[in-house]
């Protein structure tokens, strides 16, 4: 295991007599962070991170990491020791009282490199994602460096910094603050962060156990070892297990936290007490965003933007989304294209998933912790009629897990041509096997990094190319669609054509593709129209 | 699609009998559970959120009155 506590190291930047100026600030050093600021660093792009502590967090956070987040780690380089690490997963299983309602399966299909989900603790993540800042030129990674006042003005951010010696101060042209639920940052802006709060008061602990159950995300419904209210079960590696329990609103978190109390809740739900105590606490969850997420010069990424609650792996997963969205804008930005457009289409389209990330969540909080009588009436009954009928099945939500939203964008052109399928304008690129040129088994995925992960002409068999942006051509003697996949799952034909962005989101695709109208697209997808 | 508001049914007084005689059958605390099963149900048949958001709407409108 990579390590987690790192040294505060002084910067020469604290003995200048006058602020330094970087190009690009990002505050906090967690998942979301630290993914950016190796984005921008492999682009070429010099980034200052900074954050507050001395060690990665520890306790009981994220587990459940997404193939869209597995696919940007990939491009990172980081998401093979954690898939080694992980545990891949991708069914589901729904209880409700002593019965098993039914079963999902988050990827049925094959033909993917990454995996539905794997589960991995946060902090692994984190250290792997550390390691890899430490290999990546030009990331200047500042342990024990807490902001503590922000401004900005025309000339850029800036920014106040306590260390273990003292105060400094610097400039920045550009400041992401990816500083976490209690954003700072966003205090010291005055900015709103408004949305629900559920009375239900969730109780987390990680367990170690040999345990038999399989790699399955289990939940249940007013399970016999916990009347009428909500468990969940999961596995992690290094045989621990992931448990919740929703408990009354009224219970005292202070009480609830007594270790002899969970242990003999767990013991109930498990039938023995042979595990023992990696974590335990006690939350109350919420769903809510700021209004905003651009402020002129400062942006906010991840948990400082938006938080959810933890039913559907939204959190983590929807702050690397938002990582690798911000990178390529960034970088372009600082290589001189239109900063407002890039800007304001980068929170337009994490706005909507942010939305989108809510509703779900909501939704799902809803269901499983009812606020009423009624509601928890309709659920009862909904969870009956899930033994006979199908759609009924359909509405018990024991969380909808993390996908990427499809964008309405600014930077997308609409189609022109009828298509039966493949991803639209504004969603994500989706995964094939194919042949790499010299013949070793690939996917999609890869040939998009070893095209660089820029703007990219993806074409089916022969056609035009557009000056500046690299081809990836599928055919036989190119990328070759052994299985016939591509063609599948993008409705293509020969000549026609995809236009994938820097962060692998279609911004358009085109029937029997000619330059005039990729160029248009491309033009568009830059901002610059 | 528009929520039919006029009369829609072969038969009214026969939903309506229908209705009245499902319920004497059971125990006055399952009226309600019934009923959502029942609008569940119907709602799952009907397949069209715009007519669901209109019915809510017109039944929230007769309880307000
Ligand atoms: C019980 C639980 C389960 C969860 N499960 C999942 C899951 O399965 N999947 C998922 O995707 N998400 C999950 N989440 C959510 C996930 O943990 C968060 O969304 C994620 O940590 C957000 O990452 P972040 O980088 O935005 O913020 P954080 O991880 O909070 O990092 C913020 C960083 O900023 C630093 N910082 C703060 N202030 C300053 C300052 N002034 N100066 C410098 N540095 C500063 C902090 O030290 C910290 O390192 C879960 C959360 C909980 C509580």
């Amino acid at each position: 295991m990579p390590p987690t506590r790192f040294a505060y190291r002084r910067a020469p930047d604290q003995d200048r007599a006058t602020p330094s100026h970087h190009p690009i600030v990002i505050v906090g050093a967690g998942p979301v962070g630290l993914s950016l600021a190796i984005d921008l660093a492999q682009r070429g792009q010099p980034v200052l991170l900074l954050d507050d502590a001395e060690r990665i967090g520890e306790g009981s956070r994220a587990i459940c990491f997404s193939k869209r987040t597995l696919e940007a780690w990939d491009r990172l380089g980081v998401a093979a020791p954690m898939l080694a690490k992980g545990v891949t997963w991708q069914r589901g299983r729904i209880f409700s009282g002593a019965h098993e309602l039914f079963d999902f399966n988050l990827l049925p299909e094959g033909g993917h490199k990454m995996p539905a989900f794997i589960n991995l603790q946060q902090f692994y993540a984190e250290a792997h994602l550390v390691a890899r800042a430490g290999d990546v030129p030009g990331l200047d990674l500042r342990w024990a460096n807490r902001v503590t006042a922000v401004t900005q003005d025309d000339a850029g951010v800036h920014v106040t910094i306590q260390t273990p010696d003292g105060p400094y101060a610097l400039t920045a042209t550009h400041l992401v603050a990816c500083d976490g639920a209690r954003s700072p940052i966003r205090a010291m802006l005055g900015a709103d962060f408004v949305g629900e709060t559920f009375e239900d008061l969730f109780l987390i602990a990680d367990v170690k156990m040999q345990a038999p159950f399989p790699t399955e995300r289990w939940f249940w419904f007013d399970p016999p070892f916990h009347p009428g209210r909500s468990a969940l079960l999961h596995k992690q590696p290094d045989n621990v297990w992931r448990i919740d329990l929703q408990l009354d609103r009224t219970a005292d978190p202070d009480l609830e936290r007594d270790p002899d109390r969970v242990r003999a809740r767990l013991t109930r739900m498990l039938g023995h007490g042979d595990f023992s105590f990696e974590w335990i606490s006690l939350y109350r969850f919420q769903c809510r965003r700021m209004a905003r997420f651009v402020h002129d010069r400062i942006i906010f990424a991840g948990d400082a933007a938006h938080q959810v609650s933890p039913f559907g792996a939204r959190g983590a997963n929807s702050g690397i989304e938002d990582a690798e969205n911000l990178a390529w804008k960034l970088d372009a930005i600082h290589r001189g294209a239109p900063a407002a457009a890039l800007l304001a289409s980068y929170e337009a389209e994490r706005i909507q998933a942010a939305d989108d990330n809510i509703a779900n969540s909501t939704a799902a909080t809803d269901f499983i912790a009812p606020a009423t009588d009624y509601e928890h009436m309709l659920r009862t009954t909904t969870l009956r009629l899930a033994r006979h009928h199908g759609f009924a099945k359909r509405m018990v939500n024991g969380g909808r897990l993390s996908k990427p939203t499809a964008y309405a964008s600014p930077l997308s052109t609409a189609d022109a041509d009828p298509w039966a399928g493949g991803p639209p304008p504004g969603a994500p690129l989706v995964d094939v096997p194919l042949r790499a040129p010299g013949g070793t088994p690939s996917f999609l995925t890869d040939a998009f990094r070893a095209a660089g992960c820029t703007f990219t002409l993806l074409r089916h068999g022969d056609g035009p190319t557009l000056d500046g942006i690299p081809t990836l051509t599928i055919g036989e003697a190119e990328w070759h669609d052994v299985d016939g996949l591509f063609a599948q799952r993008y409705d293509t034909s020969p000549g026609d054509a995809y236009l994938l962005r820097p962060d692998g989101y279609i911004a358009c695709r085109l029937r029997a593709a000619t330059i005039p109208p990729l160029r248009a697209a491309l033009t568009r997808a830059c901002g610059e129209t | 699609m528009t929520l039919r508001t006029e009369n829609n049914l072969p038969d009214p007084d026969t939903a309506y009998r229908l209705l009245v005689a499902a319920h004497r059958r059971l125990a006055p605390d399952l009226h309600a559970s019934f009923d959502a099963a029942l609008v569940l149900l119907l709602a799952n048949h009907i397949g069209d959120p715009e007519i669901l958001r209109q019915a809510l709407a017109a039944a929230a409108a007769s309880v307000e009155a």
